[in-house]
């Protein structure tokens, strides 16, 4: 049963309704599938997936079907009959003139031949097997000499598509841009009405129930705006081994920067690791730093705390007392102390690490990374890395 | 039934023009997402052109919400009118203005209705269209008077991804995500605007072009509009072709940030 391929779609992942699965029925039934099995993935994909991100699982759901399928034999009978709708048995002298000149072997035998020489898709064109040529192979217009011959490629073509995974990219795994990170931190919220502000907003409700009271004559009430509480703290790596993440970063930073809903926002730059001072540029320049006690002095436990960085350095530049990169600063206290004081100072420190958390264990720097790790809860920082990391801070 | 296939400016891909016949077939709204300067609003352009048929544009903003796409009751002109003895106030329907959204169930032929970058709207702004876009009929409360299409409009929703649309309402839409185009789509494209151009110019200048956006360091990368508008530039100024891989000239047209241009100049340096 054609039903099984639901099912495995939504074993994969894939959240698709009943709605959507009967919307597709209806787009089979109506033939839009245009006999084609490459057509039908369109259709299936338009109708069932609807975002980017998911077109991946898509892929890789829609091969792992059809991968199997060598034969019209083996498509399953009730989608092949879709396919088939109005362009059944065509009769074998149905064909161009100069394809008659071929025998059906002849044909059969071209089309292996040619097929094992084609190594990648073909869109037009008049040799290859592929789509919307004139070659004898393949679909797109009604022309194919072998209907049937032809029906192999379209189908093979179509997992290949599928095969080709062009939007693994957009998987929600992957980091994605600015306004996917904005998304994630809209989410770092916490209303409250408690906050020290003057009565501004009309609440209405109580003015109808005022002005009711006050028999008719109207009488307004106030109330004091539900304001968004959250301060956040945002502490940047600015390292040499951080340049081939600039591009994340630069649109982490744009995110957090354009989030206008937090109450307040400070941003410091570091090196590699926090030690007495945290820089306000990010060129990391001396003289343009606080004090991290300042810092500890002037911002309350009430700030939520985000490091970004790749946490990979030499042990030493964590574990020593003078350990600071920066060869005429010296530090009395190993840079670990200094991240422990801010989990001291701070309820709620995350750390976001750039380098996929497959590779936290292989990566350069792997163990300060766990060393790191173990003082923050550490997240990598891609969308899904973020949402979990914002869940933890609230 | 009519098919879409594309206009005389405007190069759809195949599974575009598939996704757009689906949505005619299936009379759903079309749910257009991709990169900025992939064609989503000039899409229903296409397709108005193409199909011959009258192109409603109802642009989205923070503030719009769903009711004004419908109808608008201007009290306040009827409070004025009844008290300067203006007017037939006793009639409620002709203070009632219709939106966008009423505008195409009314048409008396089939329209083509954008609704463009509804992700600018509040996060429950789709999901207060669900019934109008699935039933394409309206209530007026006011005048107790349903509004009917005649001619189930074709609609175009785009989105940027601003915000993630409700799953309810992304349910009832048939979705297509338009890829950035490819080097030979691009080609296409650029062929469609400049007709008979330089081969080798538009060679050189999309090497460049595509380089550019394979810099992982480009925050933001230029877009169709803007390599259209460079190679203008490029053909009008007359520039010898073998500079522009090694020069480009005119890098203002392609990049908007200065920190961008800094990073094609630091690539160059290196290479």
């Amino acid at each position: 049963m054609f039903i099984d391929f639901f099912y495995l779609l939504r074993a994969r992942g894939l959240e698709i309704s009943l709605d959507e699965w009967l919307c597709l029925i209806e787009a089979l039934d109506k033939g839009l599938a245009d006999n084609s099995l490459i057509e039908f993935y369109y259709l299936c994909r338009n109708v069932l997936v609807k975002t980017e991100a998911d077109y991946d699982k898509f892929d890789l759901a829609f091969a792992e079907y059809f991968q199997g399928i060598q034969t019209v034999e083996d498509i399953p009978e009730e989608l092949w009959n879709w396919l088939n709708q109005d362009e059944l048995e065509r009769d074998i002298m149905d064909k161009p003139d100069w394809a008659k000149e071929y025998s059906l072997d002849e044909l059969k035998k071209m089309f292996e031949e040619r097929l094992a020489e084609q190594k990648e898709k073909h869109d037009g064109g008049n040799y290859w097997v592929g789509t919307g040529g004139t070659s004898p192979f393949g679909h797109g217009g009604y022309n194919p000499a072998g209907v049937r011959i032809g029906g192999e490629s379209r189908h093979k073509s179509a997992v290949k598509v599928a095969g080709e995974r062009n939007f693994r990219d957009f998987r929600q795994d992957n980091s994605l841009d600015i306004r996917q990170f904005q998304m994630a931190f809209r989410k770092l919220r916490e209303f409250s009405t408690r906050v020290d502000s003057s009565r501004t907003e009309l609440d209405i409700d109580e003015t109808i129930d005022a002005t009711s009271s006050n028999a008719g004559m109207l009488k307004l009430v106030y109330e004091k705006p539900r304001k968004n509480t959250v301060k956040l703290l945002l502490l940047m790596d600015s390292d040499g081994s951080m340049r081939e993440y600039s591009r994340l970063c630069s649109q982490l930073f744009q995110a957090v920067n354009q989030s206008t809903h937090l109450k307040d926002l400070k941003t410091y730059y570091f090196h590699n690791c926090v030690y007495d001072y945290l820089f306000t540029t990010p060129e990391c320049r001396r003289g343009k730093w606080v004090d991290t006690d300042w810092v500890f002095g002037n911002l309350d436990s009430e700030y939520k705390v985000i490091f970004v960085g790749d946490a990979a350095m030499s042990p030493y530049e964590l574990m020593s007392e003078g350990g600071n990169l920066d060869w005429d600063v010296y530090n009395s206290e190993p840079g670990i102390e200094w991240l422990r004081k801010f989990t001291k100072r701070y309820k709620k420190c995350i750390w976001l690490n750039p380098v996929r958390e497959e590779r936290w264990k292989w990566a350069w720097g792997a163990r300060t990374i766990k060393m790191v790790g173990e003082v923050f809860p550490m997240y990598e920082l891609t969308l899904d890395g973020l949402d979990k990391g914002i869940k933890k801070l609230l | 039934m009519k098919k879409f296939t594309g206009s005389s400016d405007y190069v759809a891909s195949k599974e575009l023009m598939n996704a757009v016949n689906v949505a005619m077939a299936l009379e759903k709204p079309l749910l257009i997402k991709g990169e900025p300067g992939t064609g989503k609003t000039m899409l229903a352009e296409a397709i108005a052109e193409a199909l011959d048929m009258k192109l409603i544009i109802w642009g989205i903003k923070s503030t719009t919400k769903a009711q004004e796409g419908l109808y608008v009751y201007d009290t306040v002109q009827r409070l004025y009118d009844s008290q300067f003895g203006e007017g037939d106030v006793a009639d409620i329907s002709q203070y009632i203005k219709l939106g966008k959204l009423g505008e195409a169930f009314t048409s008396d032929e089939q329209v083509v209705l954008l609704i463009d970058e509804i992700d600018k709207a509040d996060l429950e702004f789709p999901n207060d269209l669900l019934w109008e876009l699935d039933r394409m009929e309206f209530y007026i409360n006011e005048t107790k008077k349903t509004v009917k299409t005649k001619h189930r409009p074709i609609v175009i929703i785009t989105s940027n991804a601003e915000k993630e649309l409700p799953d309810a309402f992304l349910r009832r839409c048939i979705f297509h995500y338009i890829e950035f185009p490819d080097q030979e789509k691009m080609e296409e494209i650029i062929r469609v605007h400049y007709g008979d151009i330089d081969k080798k110019l538009v060679d050189a200048a999309m090497k460049a072009f595509y380089d550019i956006r394979a810099m992982r360091q480009i925050q933001k990368r230029p877009s169709t509009s803007e390599l259209l508008d460079w190679i203008q530039a490029l053909r009008i100024s007359g520039i010898d072709i073998k500079r522009i891989g090694s020069e480009i000239p005119y890098i203002g047209v392609l990049l908007k940030k200065n920190q961008d241009i800094d990073v094609v100049k630091d690539y160059r340096n290196v290479y």
